[in-house]
């Protein structure tokens, strides 16, 4: 049963005169990769269901321009970045969640000095707040006694010092959290990070998502959780290349809730 | 005629310091080739990471082994070295043992027994610290970059800590009247019966020679610095309080930039508007030789001791790319010290050589290689930071000569068209709401 998904744009609640207590930036991945479209759906249902009170930018979202200055384009980030800011300032934004590590990591630590001063939250520290504040319930469900571990995102965990919020989460659902022998502030990379999504990797003897898969399957896990869509994409084609797909899922934290929750 | 030791010995001194010093201010002058940035902001934080990274050791022993017995040696050679200041008090002013005068007879054999039970546990851990390099072949000492004076250095100064120790011990256990006291001598007790055969003056010559040995070893020490990679011993208090405060996803913005993008968005700007008179040259963007990066990445480089955590944490390096952190930060300082000796041969004045950091030392396929992960960051015990050297020569690439790899530039290509990574139109941003 698929319901009707409600997904406001700043532009309709600016014009009814109302202001949301958060914009979710969904991120190009988010918006546009098809798995990734998947996590973005879940955590809009999880929304939903709580009934917070959101809005998209929609159409005048564009790149938040982490990749391009990891690439070395700092001309370009900081046009991507001072586009975005005044769209979100006109918008009179305070706070942002966002699924996205990269986006995440970009509008909180880099955005500041051009102008875009937010509240920035990952969405696992969002779903956190939402459930110590008692606004979603969440039981284990389908969930209970299974084995997940957990893939720290780079820009979420080493560069920003969250490693509790998406352990909570997983703990909250009655599943067994097993740790990998690089975890926390010693999690290895998916392989994603700095560009490197977008383009061949150098000349080495493997490939870095075969490697932090390896190091996740080594606990024998269920479902590899995950809290970055690149991670997540690095991580499937890690799972599929062991040919473990029909035994091992890689899930993002928001969609292990909405599952949970059967929504 | 009995005043030439201490004259012998205060030249020696004199001449030990003083070319140290001589090196000091060689390193002064390298380091401020950096661009200057602030470094000025939240003192007491810095402060707070100075005491408990450099001082306090924090980030050593998240590797147990290494950790504690690096713990050992440096707790060791900072304590033992109170003993210097006896021995230069000795030889200044021809006493012996001058701390026996002034401390009672168990507070003094208290410090001395202190100071030889050390020295049998820095030896200990200097012996192990040889075995893991040369007989255990930890992966992280076989490097490429640590193969020729690297690896010897790494042994050098091992041999250097032996030596003085062995001294040390040697020298307590030949004086005659210290091991009369039968105060202090918790160690070298052992070590007397084996000069036991030994005439009275002979005893005496070999406690002077050790006693005179272990200073001059200790001021030949102090100035191998300079020259090996053992500076951390000194520049880890610098380099942990001027280290990164921000978050470590947080990359720094360029001004310059910035200048140029808030120019191009203020729709009152003159367009045909010609750079004033006396402006000066426009910025280079990022970074292609030293001088491009900032003085503390410069004193990053000086500060690496090698020991290779950043390059064995690293995604790209564990899956055999050649990217190295450690060999960013050696090829920084080895550059560092080219630049510095072509201006002192040139009487101040740098003469281009021709060569720079980028491509004579660092290569494109490392620069790339990199995910901007952090590990290397996070791993360094002293506050090092790889990465931002990566990713300052990655903007040098890309923004003064357009080098980057095709798979980005298309990618970057779609940011500026269309304002996402992939080429998908921005109109449809929202499609994923109805879809099924």
């Amino acid at each position: 049963m698929e319901n009707i998904l409600k997904v406001p744009t700043m532009a309709e609640l600016f014009a009814a005169g109302e202001q949301p207590e958060v914009l979710f930036w969904v991120g190009c991945a988010g918006s546009f990769d098809d798995r990734a479209k998947k996590i973005t759906k879940a955590f809009v249902k999880i929304l939903n269901k709580a009934n917070v009170s959101f809005a998209v930018l929609g159409t005048e979202e564009s790149c938040s321009g982490d990749p391009a200055k990891r690439s070395g384009n700092e001309f370009l980030f900081q046009m991507q970045a001072v586009t975005n800011i005044e769209v979100m300032n006109a918008y009179e934004v305070k706070k942002v969640v966002t699924a996205c590590p990269h986006c995440f990591n970009t509008i909180k630590n880099e955005y500041p000095g051009l102008g875009g001063n937010y509240e920035v939250v990952h969405h696992t520290q969002f779903l956190k707040q939402l459930l110590d504040d008692g606004r979603i319930s969440m039981e284990g469900g389908q969930f209970k006694g299974k084995r997940i571990t957990f893939h720290d995102p780079c820009y979420l965990g080493r560069a920003n010092g969250v490693y509790e919020a998406p352990r909570e989460l997983i703990r909250k659902l009655d599943a067994e959290l097993v740790e990998m022998k690089n975890c926390k502030k010693k999690g290895l990379c998916c392989g994603a990070g700095g560009a490197q999504m977008f383009k061949e990797p150098e000349q080495g003897n493997k490939d870095i998502n075969i490697e932090r898969t390896e190091q996740a399957l080594e606990t024998k896990p269920e479902i590899i959780a995950a809290g970055c869509p690149f991670c997540n994409t690095m991580m499937t084609d890690g799972v599929k290349n062991k040919e473990k797909e029909g035994a091992v899922e890689v899930m993002d934290i928001a969609e292990l809730i909405a599952t949970a929750e059967d929504l | 005629m009995q005043y030439i030791p201490q004259i012998i010995f205060a030249i020696i001194l004199i001449f030990g310091i003083g070319f140290f010093a001589k090196n000091v201010l060689r390193l002064r002058r390298n380091i401020n080739l950096g661009k200057d940035v602030d470094v000025s902001d939240n003192k007491p934080q810095r402060w707070k990471n100075m005491a408990k990274i450099a001082l306090g050791q924090t980030k050593m022993v998240v590797r147990p082994i290494a950790g504690f017995l690096h713990v050992i040696v440096y707790v060791g050679f900072v304590i033992i070295n109170i003993e210097v200041l006896e021995i230069i008090i000795d030889g200044l002013f021809g006493t012996h043992r001058i701390g026996q005068k002034f401390l009672s007879e168990s507070i003094y054999g208290f410090l001395i027994g202190s100071f030889e039970v050390l020295a049998v546990l820095v030896l200990v851990s200097v012996i192990i610290f040889w075995i893991r390099r040369n007989i255990i072949k930890i992966k992280r000492f076989l490097s490429a970059e640590m193969t020729g004076w690297p690896k010897s250095d790494g042994n050098i100064i091992l041999y250097f800590e032996v030596v003085l120790m062995c001294l040390f011990l040697i020298m307590n256990a030949t004086d005659s009247s210290f091991q009369s006291l039968g105060s202090g001598n918790v160690i070298s007790q052992f070590i007397a019966p084996v000069f036991s055969g030994l005439s009275e003056s002979s005893l005496h010559m070999v406690e002077r020679s050790a006693w005179w040995l272990h200073i001059i070893g200790i001021l030949a020490f102090l100035n191998y610095l300079y020259y090996s990679k053992h500076l951390h011993i000194l520049l880890a208090f610098p380099n942990t309080f001027y280290g990164k405060l921000t978050p470590q996803g947080q990359f720094k913005n360029s001004d310059a930039v910035t200048k140029e993008v808030m120019l191009m968005m203020d729709p009152s700007a003159d367009p045909f508007a010609a750079p004033a008179e006396d402006a000066p040259d426009p910025e280079k963007f990022g970074a292609s030789d030293v001088t491009d990066l900032s003085w503390v990445q410069l004193l990053n480089s000086y500060t690496c001791t090698e020991c290779g955590r950043c390059t064995s944490e690293c995604p790209a390096n564990q899956t055999g790319k050649k990217l190295s952190p450690r060999k960013i930060m050696m090829d920084t300082r080895d550059r560092l010290e080219e630049v510095g000796k072509n201006i002192e041969a040139n009487n101040g004045t740098f003469v281009d050589d021709g060569k720079q950091l980028l491509g004579d030392y660092i290569s494109n396929e490392e620069l790339w290689a990199c995910t901007s992960c952090n590990a290397c960051v996070q791993a360094c015990p002293v506050s090092i930071d790889p990465l931002s050297i990566i990713m300052d020569m990655r903007q040098y690439l890309v923004m003064e000569q357009s080098a980057a790899p095709s798979d980005l530039n298309n990618m970057m290509g779609n940011i500026e068209n269309n304002g996402a990574p992939w080429p998908f139109n921005q109109m449809d941003r929202l499609n994923w709401v109805a879809e099924k």
